[in-house]
């Protein structure tokens, strides 16, 4: 199994060049390592694998430019880990102490099927020394631990396993808290907040790519992110019925509150603005979920998790909106920490697969290059682009006295077959709420 | 920390930062903010390049004096002797 | 709604049927009532009681104990035109018109090509908890929702109870209507709102962490359990399926899919009951939204005991609820 296609990075994306392999022939992979550096319309972007096994053939030679979807690379699978195995078939490798992941399928596209787990189950016995042969025992929780330790395999529940294939969680790495030691959606979502690991056996190929995207010609590059921009901005307004709704939102608490936690942080760890606002817009759409997600087939898709695309203008001409995971669990200092690796890596052009492909909603920042209030328009499938403007002191009548407080205008433009004026306005109503209260976000 | 060193050392940490940002365009004067496009977070990010590279740390209170190529300069080449 | 915008009335589950049968015999003059004992005794949960003396004996009919004959009856004068409701003592006592139900009321239409409906509601009582031991507390409702050509329907609150009916007479088709026996003492307040359909589940309190799913005498449990767990800090979603045949699965379905466990109430026995359907369904069409195994509360797989202590022992009470919800974790 393991055809591995040029992915689709973004709505607007219609071919990827690879730039260049970061692996060859037989090397193996795991999911989540950084395989390729394909160049786009817009950026240079890190493929990600997502199953593990052993690189077989590079099928697509490096400078090549190919449409989404085209096999760039075949791999065996080392395990079939990302396939999900019926309860039935578990249960059957449980008892016959068969680890599925070390079974080859032979059911239709590779599925591993009750036969194959009783022959690997078999040859298991055959080769096992005397008097070690494993005897099917009643379900029990010993039987359960022992298996486990036996198989390495990780009990977990269908809901868990579907939403950590979403959030890119790996569940064998997962410590589970539910009956038995299983994993359960709580296990999931608390390992989705945790701060992605760092480096790996690929980091060191980003300052390689960083190169190659830089040696790649800029005009031909600056003309065709044009293009790519104009084409996806042309197809927002030409599907998607915009809303736009605007409103002031004083921010003295918030700005306070970060010179305050500021004093006490190194440098390192200072916090910005523009975290605390992408911040407040993630907790806000758990109020107004008509916000995030997708509109795809005639209808809303709303999204469970809160990937939240960050509009970073490019100073040679364009804009990206690569995503933040899961930004509604995160805590503010492992957000921040990732929006300042995001900016830089899209400054130098570097950005992941997974990062340009999902975010649900869309924050934009246009004030600190100095304009009041930004009106954006909706990246295509999402539902709503959050704007915010300059901080900046105006005045404000408040509790029947006229006083000097910074403020600035956030502005929401929202899809109309998604949601109506009214939940817009509670939106950022919300968000506005949120970042009265900063030490809460 | 001499002059130079401060501009060399300004120059490097802003190209590890924003790449795509040109330094030699920005005019006497010109807030480095303003003349290079440099968001908060760029900006954020400069500071720190420069903290670790001299292993000062520059409270925010300091941003500043910062704000201006020159200014960074005299900024960077008192560090020590004010210290 | 407040009490001022809209007047409410306590009154009895048992009323409320009453008040429903009195509504048929008024509005349709096909409609009659027939059973044993619904006539000079009143029926034997007094649900027809004064309706003999209101309507006289050609439409408040005395049988015979036999129920075989008198659901024939019906599904005779159901075919001749009339709108019979036929009341079944207990669900035990329906075994002996079961022949009656299966191959010919709900068979009938079918049998003929489409010539012969037949527009009979039968009611009949289920449940135990009343200390009437094995042969009068049986839940068969199973049984019945397992057959083509029925419609099976499970009143468990006033206003269900008060409203089922109707609908049930205008069905152009039989109907079987379980009236819970435990519940026919049940006070409360009758809504305005008229309308009430006869297809679908009911959401009876919203919550976001698990999904219980009850039926019948099984829904007051259910929601006592669900208050207990929200003392605990366990949100439940608590459904009333309300007709058992057919199954509103969309409701449960929808419901698992937010809260991603559930809980099945079913007096019934475990074997081949409708919380197995419920389960069976909720594997088949929800199992990737599930993040724990779906768990049943049933009742014990014996002839229902006479001894109350015993009784109690083997129906689903609130405390199994609560504790098979715990047992979900998360």
């Amino acid at each position: 199994m393991g055809d591995f296609t040029m992915p689709s990075l973004g709505a607007d994306m219609e071919e990827g060049t690879v730039n260049q392999w970061l692996v060859k022939p037989g090397d193996e992979v795991h999911r989540g390592d950084i395989v390729a550096v394909v160049e786009t319309e817009k950026s240079t972007i890190e493929i990600e694998v997502f199953e593990n096994g052993v690189v077989d053939e590079l099928v697509v030679e490096e400078g090549e430019t190919v449409p989404v979807g085209t096999v760039i690379a075949r791999l065996t699978s080392e395990t079939t880990a990302a396939t999900v195995h019926s309860p039935v078939l578990r249960h059957l490798a449980e008892q016959l102490h068969v680890d599925l992941s070390s079974v080859t399928g032979s059911g239709v596209g590779g599925t591993v099927t009750r036969a194959d787990v009783e022959r690997a189950g078999a040859a298991r016995v055959e080769g096992a020394p005397p008097g070690t042969r494993p005897v099917p025992q009643r379900r029990g929780q010993r039987h359960r631990k022992a298996a486990e330790r036996a198989t390495g395999r990780t009990r977990s529940s269908p809901y868990a396993r579907r939403l950590a294939s979403q959030l890119g969680i790996d569940v064998a790495a997962v410590q589970g808290s539910g009956p038995g030691g299983s994993v359960v959606e709580a296990d999931v979502r608390r390992a989705a907040a945790e701060p992605a690991g760092t480096g790996g056996p690929m980091a060191a190929s980003v300052e390689a790519a960083g190169e190659v995207a830089a040696s790649s010609q800029v005009g031909d590059k600056q003309a065709a992110m044009r293009q790519a921009v104009g084409a996806l901005m042309a197809r927002s307004k030409r599907e998607i019925p915009h809303y736009y709704l605007s409103t002031t939102i004083d921010v003295a608490a918030a700005v306070t509150w970060l010179e305050r936690a500021n004093l006490e942080r190194p440098v390192t760890s200072r916090l910005v603005l523009p975290a605390l606002l992408v911040k407040a817009t993630a907790r806000a759409v758990a109020k107004v979920p008509e916000m995030n997600g997708f509109f795809v087939d005639d209808e809303f898709r709303p999204s469970a998790a809160v990937h939240v695309g960050v509009a970073i203008s490019l100073r040679s001409g364009g804009v990206i909106a690569p995503a933040i995971h899961d930004v509604d669990t995160l805590a503010l200092d492992d957000l921040m920490r990732a929006l300042r690796d995001l900016v830089v890596r899209a400054r130098s052009g570097v950005l992941r697969s997974s990062e340009m492909s999902d975010p649900t909603i869309t924050v934009t920042n246009l004030g600190e290059l100095g304009v009041e209030s930004v009106f954006g328009v909706i990246y295509p499938p999402q539902v709503a682009l959050v704007g915010f403007g300059q901080v900046g002191d105006r005045v404000v009548a408040r509790d029947g006295m006229v006083g000097v407080r910074p403020c600035l205008t956030a502005t929401l433009s929202a899809d109309h077959r998604a949601s109506d004026g009214h939940r817009g306005g509670r939106f950022l109503a919300e968000i506005d709420r949120l970042l009265q209260e900063p030490e809460t976000l | 920390m001499t002059d130079d060193e401060a501009r060399a050392l300004i120059r490097t940490t802003l190209h590890q930062v924003a790449p795509d940002a040109d330094l030699d365009a920005v005019e006497p004067g010109e807030t480095l903010q303003e003349a290079l496009d440099l968001d908060s977070i760029d900006f954020l990010n400069l500071v720190t390049g420069l903290c670790e590279s001299t292993g000062f740390e520059i409270p925010e209170r300091d941003y500043p004096q910062l704000s201006t190529l020159e200014g960074a300069v005299d900024y960077l080449t008192g560090l020590g002797s004010a210290g | 709604m407040s009490a001022a915008t809209t007047p409410t009335t306590a009154i009895t589950y048992r009323e409320a049927m009453r008040e429903a049968i009195r509504e048929a015999l008024v509005r349709d003059e096909r409609v009659f009532l027939m059973g044993e004992d619904v006539g000079r005794y009143g029926g034997c949960y007094a649900v027809s009681l004064g309706l003999l003396e209101e309507f006289g004996p050609e439409r408040i009919r005395d049988t015979p104990l036999s129920e075989s004959a008198f659901v024939g009856a019906g599904i005779g004068a159901a075919l001749g035109g009339m709108r019979p409701i036929v009341e079944i003592m207990t669900v035990n006592f329906s075994m002996l018109a079961l022949d009656q139900i299966v191959n010919n009321a709900a068979a009938l239409l079918y049998m003929s090509g489409g010539q012969f409906n037949v527009p009979l509601v039968i009611r009949m009582t289920t449940g135990a908890g009343r200390q009437v031991a094995a042969q009068h507390s049986h839940s068969l409702e199973a049984w019945y929702a397992h057959v083509p050509g029925l419609r099976v329907l499970s009143p468990a609150t006033i206003d269900d109870a008060r409203r089922m009916l109707w609908p049930s007479v205008c069905d152009p088709d039989p109907v079987i209507i379980f009236e819970h026996g435990q519940l026919y003492n049940a006070r409360g307040e009758l809504t305005e709102d008229p309308v009430t359909d006869i297809t679908s589940a009911a959401i009876r309190r919203r919550g976001e962490d698990v999904t219980i799913v009850a039926f019948g005498g099984t829904l007051g449990p259910a929601l006592e359990a669900s208050e207990q767990l929200a003392a605990q800090g366990i949100e439940a979603e608590v459904i009333d399926l309300r007709s058992l045949r057919p199954l509103d699965s969309e409701t449960f379905l929808a419901s698992v899919g937010r809260t991603h466990r559930a809980v099945v109430v079913d007096e019934g026995w475990r074997t081949g009951s409708v919380s197995a359907e419920v389960a069976a369904r909720i594997t088949e069409e929800a199992f990737y939204d599930l993040d724990a195994p779906v768990t049943r509360v049933c009742s014990a797989e014996v002839p229902m005991p006479y001894a109350k202590h015993l009784e109690e022992a083997a129906l689903p009470q609130p405390d199994k609820v609560v504790a098979a919800v715990r047992q979900l974790g998360g």
